[in-house]
């Protein structure tokens, strides 16, 4: 579609009301919605404002709405410390840094930087690599499945669908027993096979539906041109599937980002992720609270970016491409 | 061979009408009219064969390599898992002589008392959740759809709690509904004038289901709301237009036009959220940790003290078995009823 | 359209390239030098070890790295790491119920053979801590830990609020003694019943902070130390494995629903599922007068600038009508048997093992097992809580140590937590069903199970 006549689709798109509401029945509506959000959001903001707390407005009762902020919690995230004696704090040289004069404030000393890094890092891996490789099977085993005829089609397609049907503690069961003899416990490269394979059938199911789209004459035309078949669909297909390929990628990327349940049972150390992390960040004796909270506000940003950015595609990923444009 | 042949395919604003009834989208079914015919002329084949690889070569290099990775990641071990449902594996016994036990841990499953009431509180949980979001993801739909000022901001803000990490979520809710330190009960005794230390949403047989509920509902009834709103925004102008002339009210059309054309998506966002809200594991573990007591301990929780903290990895694989066999059969009995339910 | 193309291209671009950094550099760079990893749990005792390996570091030139786990996830994943042969840790400090299973599965390294190589007698040890985190089958001298970390339950009191003046004559008028801390369960209900609701220092205060934790091993290391109080023993003692009528008897049952009187009138709200960082928290905020919580954190509460010091005072867990119990808590160290610097970790053990490292082990933060710290004539002097740590150590009992103990330990939460935190049934009934469970583990492990 020419960009002019996506504007008025769209344009008479966004007329589907009742009626064309009146400006009293847009404002009831609007206040309430805008009420949800508000009520919806404030736990986020709660937690996002409790990682400028102190530990000790963090844990205040009764809770702090109004505190002094500082970056405390963002520090404790990024450092392991050890609590001195006063006089042996005294005794050490001068603190050369913001951070390191946050911490001796506390009677603390920076001891080294906590494990968050790598264990973003090996979010970014594990999320990153497998969307991109269950996006790129998918996206060729979608074209296949939609092109040709492939013998028990509707059966292979079905039993694609049904995997995604067991808790992931089940599956975790066998997997767990498979990796430890492959040696792929706590392994990169293990998770990333795992997160595919969940990933790849829902990759297929959406792939399928956005290329099932795409009018074959192009590439038929382009096959009697003298392409190859896969010259025409790297030159005609994928570049009108790119949307929908994104749309794909971002709910791969989602499930992979925030999944626990493999992630715990599966990594220890090299390879966990993020979400296994998170709750457990401990403080002195208790859970350090602002840490967990700042590693949390880290943690959302990335999938926040994506969802803004790609959110006109949301909606056919959500519906499993159900929904056509 | 299951059929979800009910979908109506939606337009956004396209040259034609839909007609809802007459041309069904499958979502299970592929669609068999665009497969090539087999019988085309000797020539195109040719040709196709004599630049690059043929067409079934692709077709099978295509297809193989996820076929392959399924095999490997949930076929095989899924077979793995069921021999091992007949056996009395406990890894952290493995020096014990492995006994083939029949289907003793199916029966033990099926006849232990415990299991039935995990079933019992994870069908409520599934029920009541899927219930409380489609009637808050429907309404709040309902409301976007007005199309009033800056409502696409406001949209996005609501759909924030669904890009969280559930486990994430699970925990610092943790912190929000403590009953001393948490905002929560602040908050509420602020409304209500209850104290805010008498009562705690987590700590309580009577509250602690209905707090799962509520921050499940939080997360998810955006994503009901987006569904919604597909829906939505798939009827055609011109069947309002036409309830226009006859008279009907806004209210008749609701009931008449409205609700009958977005059930289909609201049942296909119940399925969808049914399965998920059966598999849920991670915040209800990190949010209450099945308790107080037992009562919000969810079937997967069971599961994972059986296999990962008691290591009874047979006893777990029969439970495990015997979970995907309710969902497959419950999914299966759900789609079939929907699609007969559309053909009337 | 172009610009989501070139976004797109670049995006895969940058993520195959992270990917194959994943796929195939995702090893960490090789270590210069020796290293070795010692995994233990998340609390103030590790922090002391740091600090303490330094010194191994200094006079071996090998790097140590730590694996700490908070207490509620440690025994998950621990086992788990265990389990799957791991090689994340090439030490181990495990729980002292973790030995059994340790050693039937060959998860630890055996230590008689090194032992006797470098000269280190078990025997120099307190007796409790090498039965309870040593040896398997207990009582017989097969060594699979060095005791690195001894530990009971005790009771942290707010001496301050104990000897204000209104606070005494207040208490002597309503049950005509002293306020002193408890000696009984009794006692320790009425002074908790006393605190209950009180105002101090213009905020409401509560009576007692016990262990209620569902998820791991919480609630069953609280109301052990009632139990064993009332008469509840594990098994009989002449005759293995027969359970009912010691597990369940009626004394048993009438401890269990003290404990759950205690619970409910005493605590404070919101404790359902708490554990160990909950009681800290709960103590240092100033919200209760007496906490149950484990030796190990007592160093750091002694130094708390809000509650420690003349305001913190400490007593041993109170006795019941039939017996004067506290739990066994500690860990041993282990060489774990999958670990690929198996030599470095016995270096280690030796190194730690040495009377003057124990010594020190003590002084910043760590509990000795070793009998020449402990029996030193100024020991008790040499802390606040010793006098009370050396009186707990004589009067410990363990929980089970089979290689079935995780799975006997979360019967008992179950039953625990269902009937003193979720109200279901009678105790006498939750410890029946207990020992309806237990029979069954120990059944599919082969065992005899005698019924009277």
């Amino acid at each position: 579609m020419t960009a002019a006549v996506a504007k008025s689709v769209l344009a008479r798109s966004t007329a589907h009301s009742i009626v064309e509401a009146s400006p009293r029945t847009k404002a009831f509506a609007g206040t309430l919605v805008i009420l949800y959000a508000v009520i919806t959001i404030l736990p986020l903001l709660w937690i996002v404002a409790t990682a400028f707390k102190s530990q000790s407005d963090a844990i205040a009762y009764p809770p702090k709405v109004i505190f002094e902020p500082t970056l405390e919690g963002y520090v404790n995230l990024f450092t392991v410390r050890t609590r001195q004696t006063p006089d042996f704090i005294a005794k050490l040289p001068p603190p050369e840094t913001w951070y390191d004069s946050l911490v001796r404030k506390h009677d603390m000393v920076i001891a080294g930087p906590s494990k968050v890094v790598p264990r973003f890092v090996n979010s970014l891996i594990i999320g990153f690599g497998s969307t991109f490789l269950a996006v790129f099977l998918g996206t060729l085993a979608a074209y296949a499945f939609s092109r040709f005829r492939i013998p028990l089609a509707d059966d292979l397609l079905f039993f694609i669908l049904s995997t995604r049907m067991m808790p992931p503690v089940a599956v975790a069961i066998p997997i767990y027993l498979m990796y430890r003899q492959l040696n792929l416990t706590d392994t990169r490269l293990g998770m990333i096979l795992l997160y595919t394979a969940v990933n790849v059938s829902l990759a297929v199911w959406l792939l399928k539906g956005f290329i099932d789209e795409i009018p074959r004459e192009y590439e038929e035309a382009a096959l009697v041109d003298g392409y190859t078949r896969l010259q025409a669909l790297r030159k005609v297909v994928l570049p009108q599937a790119v949307t929908g390929i994104a749309a794909t990628a971002i709910f791969c990327l989602i499930f992979s980002w925030n999944e626990y349940a493999f992630a715990v049972l599966l990594t220890s150390g090299e390879a966990q992720t993020m979400p296994p992390f998170i709750p457990f960040i401990i403080g002195e004796g208790g859970q350090d609270w602002p840490a967990v909270a700042a590693a949390t506000t880290l943690f959302v940003v990335p999938i926040v970016m994506f969802t803004v950015l790609l959110r006109k595609h949301l909606l056919r990923g959500i519906t499993f491409g159900a929904v056509r444009k | 061979m299951t059929q979800l042949n009910w979908l109506p395919e939606v337009c956004l604003g396209e040259a034609q009408p839909a007609q809802p009834m007459d041309k069904m989208t499958t979502i299970l079914q592929p669609d068999h009219a665009t497969i090539p015919d087999v019988s085309e002329p000797a020539k195109s084949r040719a040709a196709r064969r004599v630049h690059g690889l043929s067409d079934r070569t692709i077709a099978w290099l295509f297809v193989a390599p996820t076929i392959a990775l399924l095999l490997a990641i949930n076929i095989f071990p899924l077979i793995w898992m069921i021999r091992l449902s007949f056996t009395s594996l406990n890894l952290s016994m493995s020096y014990l002589p492995l006994r083939f036990v029949g289907l003793d841990n199916f029966s033990d499953i099926l006849t232990d008392e415990d299991v039935w009431i995990r079933l019992q509180t994870t069908a409520e949980f599934v029920i009541s959740s899927v219930a409380l979001q489609v009637v808050v993801g429907f309404g709040l739909a309902l409301l976007i759809n007005r199309q009033f000022r800056g409502h696409s901001f406001w949209t996005t803000i609501i759909l924030l709690p669904m890009m969280l990490s559930p486990a994430v979520v699970g925990n610092f809710w943790t912190l929000l509904l403590q009953p001393q330190i948490g905002p929560f009960n602040y908050l509420i005794s602020l409304f209500t004038g209850v104290p805010p230390s008498s009562f705690s949403m987590t700590g309580q047989v009577s509250l602690a289901p209905w707090t799962i509920v509520m921050v499940d509902t939080w997360m998810w009834a955006p994503y009901v709301m987006l569904i919604c709103l597909a829906g939505l925004r798939s009827i055609p102008e011109y069947i309002y237009e036409a309830a226009e002339v006859d008279r009907a009210s806004a209210w008749r059309q609701f009931w008449s036009i409205t609700l009958p054309m977005t059930v289909p998506f609201l049942m296909l966002a119940v399925l969808f959220r049914a399965i998920e809200n059966f598999k849920m594991f991670d915040m209800v573990n990190l949010l209450t940790s099945g308790g107080p007591g037992s009562t919000t301990e969810l079937v997967s929780i069971t599961l994972k003290r059986a296999a990962f903290e008691k290591w009874r990895t047979g006893y777990s694989s029969a439970l495990a078995i015997i979970l995907f066999v309710t969902v497959f059969g419950a999914a299966n009995i759900y789609v079939k009823t929907l699609n007969k339910v559309k053909q009337r | 359209m172009q610009k989501l193309k070139r976004l797109g291209s670049t995006v895969a671009s940058a993520v195959l390239g992270v990917a194959a950094l994943g796929l195939f550099g995702g090893g960490q760079a090789a270590a210069q030098g020796k290293q070795l990893t010692l995994c233990w749990a998340a609390w103030d005792p590790a922090n002391a070890l740091v600090e303490l390996g330094k010194d191994f570091t200094k006079q071996s030139g090998i790097e140590m790295k730590y694996e700490f786990v908070p207490w509620t996830s440690y025994a998950d994943r621990f086992l788990n790491e265990l389990n799957s042969h791991g090689k994340l840790c090439d030490l181990i400090i495990g729980d002292s119920q973790w030995i059994g299973g340790a050693a039937e599965n060959k998860w630890y390294v055996k230590l008689n053979d090194f032992f006797d190589k470098e000269h280190i007698s078990m025997g120099d040890f307190v007796p409790a801590t090498v039965v309870g985190y040593s040896e398997w089958p207990k009582n017989t001298p097969n060594y699979w830990a060095l005791p690195a970390m001894a530990d009971a339950v005790g009771w942290t009191y707010r001496k301050d609020w104990f000897s204000r003046p209104e606070i005494q004559s207040a208490f002597k008028a309503k049950y005509g003694r002293d306020l002193v801390p408890p000696k009984t369960y009794d006692e320790l209900k009425q002074v908790a019943e006393f605190f209950q609701g009180r105002e101090i220092d213009g905020k409401k205060v509560y009576g007692a902070y016990i262990f209620t934790e569902r998820g791991s091993e919480g609630i069953t290391m609280g109301v052990t130390n009632v139990l064993y109080n009332y008469g509840f023993n594990y098994e009989n003692p002449k005759k293995p494995y027969q359970m009912q009528g010691f597990v369940n008897s009626p004394e048993a049952a009438k401890g269990l629903e003290f404990y759950k009187e205690l619970y409910k009138c005493c605590t404070a709200p919101g404790m359902t599922n708490a554990y160990m960082q909950e009681g800290l928290d709960a103590f240092k905020s100033g919200q209760v007068a007496m906490q149950m919580n484990w030796f190990a954190f007592f160093p750091g509460l002694y130094k708390d600038p809000n509650v420690g010091g003349d305001k913190i005072g400490f007593f041993v867990n109170p006795a019941g009508p039939n017996g004067h119990f506290t739990q066994l808590g500690g860990q041993g160290i282990s060489v774990v048997a999958t670990s690929d610097h198996r030599d470095d970790a016995l270096a280690y053990i030796k190194w730690f093992a040495q009377p003057a490292v124990q010594q020190k082990w003590w002084q910043i933060g760590g509990y000795s097992a070793l009998k020449a710290v402990v029996d030193a004539p100024d020991f008790p002097k040499s802390a606040a809580f010793a006098p009370q740590f050396l009186e707990s150590m004589g009067i410990v009992k363990d929980f089970w140590a089979e290689p079935s103990y995780a799975q006997l330990l979360l019967d008992m939460q179950k039953r625990v937590h269902d009937y003193v935190v979720a109200d279901k049934g009678t105790s006498q009934q939750a410890l029946d069903l207990l020992v309806k469970d237990w029979t069954k583990v120990f059944k599919e492990q082969g065992k005899e199970v005698a019924s009277q």
